[in-house]
């Protein structure tokens, strides 16, 4: 049974993970193929070899900038998340908190958030990485309380009842039902937010502010037309935000797999 | 405690609920009249809307009524359930399902905050009782709708009540497992001597379990008849009781009393 599984399962898992890296060297291939054989202007698209070169080059202040934005990313994502899970559990609790909060939720939502930059850097003085944390906490804030103030209500009634009738308090209540229940979209909330984090963050190094970051060495490299090392450090920008992302796909994992019943 | 024990389990005089809603109110329940005595087994009956859930509801203080005076144990509901003097199983055994069904059936003795070690030894009494000791370590997930069922009746049992409240609790089963939950049921309730107030739909559900049978109506909801099954406490509920011709006559009481139709039997009172 085991081997008659596994075969089309291995091979299933084999083309679920061969396919998307055969097509990512095809493309590598097919790229280098137009700037090195085809001629395009290395000036408008510098070659993956090129830009693996500067990434070789740079190693050292690449890692060190992953460093500075990801802390960033990782401490914005960490406050806006609790912030956001604690801000739904009280508007999930009273209504009225909620009519309050809706707008300014609304508000951050639509709200282009790394505009606040040049303002936060201000406030908080120009050597300060306060205003990019602050930033990606903001935007790691809305999907976090969005998702969780759903899931604070996914309770159903047979089991409040079923609480009711236990003479729970409402923090018993809240413990064993309320917070189990949402846990699933708290953590659909923090996997949406960890994007936004790394997003707002490096981008909130494009206004300004004390350099050393991804964003900032993005910046200026590119207006110091070295866009081969332009290129570098984006490729570890998307390396960076890919790696909080599935940190957070493992945690959200973990998370339903307790909930409905370990082994499975 | 001793006092109590006499004390009448349920004790309803002149109850009713009426419902706000939109389109003006609506009467669920009026004028209930209804003694259930410590110990013994009440089914309530009838068609949907008659107002029999929300008479176990008014009586489990899930909602309150708007008339009359209602008593469990000879206190307030709300007295009674926060002193943990009822049980409760509804349709849907409503297991959380990230609990194992230990610690499922421990839940409300964890929000008592009974010590861990008590808690296990109940637990697995429990569990014996309801007979899922080999499934203490499942999750709800990998059982059954009839086994999923006993944790729930497990779970309303651990504060050893002296009053179970049910609501359809095997409405949602097939037949066979249906019957088998009912004599199993029969047995739990004789070794824990609980009064019972059993919600159902079903006439030979009702009449197989019960001392009394509550018959009731809709528009307004209203008690219209009690049949009494004279199948005493002391008689094993037997799948070859159901075919006693006692059995079928109570069932045919029940059944006229439902319809409304005048009842030749003796069985029949309270009208």
């Amino acid at each position: 049974m085991a081997i008659a599984d596994g075969g089309p399962r291995t091979r299933e898992r084999t083309l679920r993970i061969g396919t998307p890296i055969a097509v990512g060297l095809l493309g590598l291939a097919v790229w280098q193929l137009l700037v090195g054989v085809v001629g395009v202007s290395s000036y408008l698209l510098p070659s993956p070899a090129e830009i693996a070169s500067e990434w070789a080059a740079n190693a050292s202040s690449i890692a060190e900038a992953a460093w500075i934005t990801g802390t960033n990313a990782v401490l914005g994502l960490l406050v806006g998340g609790v912030v956001g899970v604690l801000m739904a559990a009280f508007a999930s609790r009273w209504r009225g908190f909620d009519q309050m909060l809706a707008p300014v939720v609304a508000a951050l939502a639509v709200g282009p958030i790394v505009a606040l930059a040049p303002v936060l850097n201000a406030m908080y003085g120009a050597d300060s990485e306060t205003g990019r944390r602050v930033i990606a906490a903001i935007a790691a804030f809305v999907p976090v309380f969005v998702n969780s103030l759903r899931g604070l209500r996914q309770t159903t009634p047979l089991h409040r009842d079923l609480m009711r009738s236990y003479a729970a308090t409402g923090q018993q209540t809240f413990r064993a039902l309320t917070l189990p229940t949402a846990a699933p979209y708290v953590v659909t909330g923090l996997r949406v937010a960890s994007s936004l984090a790394v997003i707002s963050a490096l981008v909130a190094e494009y206004f300004g502010g004390p350099r050393g970051g991804l964003g900032s060495y993005i910046s200026t490299s590119a207006a110091t037309s070295a866009y081969a090392r332009a290129w570098a450090y984006v490729g570890a920008a998307i390396l960076l935000g890919l790696a909080l992302y599935l940190l957070t796909v493992a945690l959200e994992r973990l998370v339903n797999r307790a909930l409905s019943g370990g082994s499975r | 405690m001793s006092t109590s024990s006499s004390t009448a389990a349920v004790s309803a005089t002149g109850v009713g609920k009426t419902f706000s809603t939109g389109g003006g109110d609506v009467r669920a329940l009026t004028d209930v009249e209804l003694t259930v005595g410590s110990g013994e087994f009440v089914s309530l009956i009838g068609p949907s809307g008659c107002g029999k859930s929300t008479l176990m509801r008014l009586i489990a203080d899930l909602d309150a009524p708007t008339e009359g005076d209602l008593q469990v144990f000879g206190k307030s509901p709300a007295q009674a359930r926060r002193d943990q003097d009822y049980g409760i199983a509804f349709q849907q055994a409503g297991l959380l399902p990230w609990r194992t069904v230990a610690a499922n059936i421990a839940l409300p003795l964890e929000l008592h905050a009974m010590g861990a070690k008590q808690r296990r030894a109940r637990v697995a009494e429990l569990a014996e009782l309801v007979g899922l000791s080999d499934f203490i370590g499942s999750y709800p997930d990998q059982l059954s709708g009839g086994m999923q069922q006993r944790v729930a009746i497990a779970r309303a049992l651990a504060e050893q009540p002296r009053l179970l409240l049910m609501d359809e609790p095997f409405g949602a089963l097939d037949e066979m497992t249906r019957e088998r939950m009912q004599a199993e049921l029969s047995r739990i309730v004789g070794e824990t001597g609980a009064a019972v107030v059993f919600v159902t739909h079903s006439i030979p559900e009702a009449v197989f379990l019960s001392d009394r049978v509550v018959v009731m109506s809709p528009r307004p909801g209203r008690i219209t008849g009690v049949v009494t099954t004279g199948i005493g406490r002391e008689v094993r509920r037997e799948e070859s009781l159901r075919e006693t011709s006692g059995f079928f006559d109570t069932v045919t009481a029940v059944r006229e009393a439902l319809h409304g139709a005048p009842v030749g039997g003796a069985a029949r009172e309270g009208r």
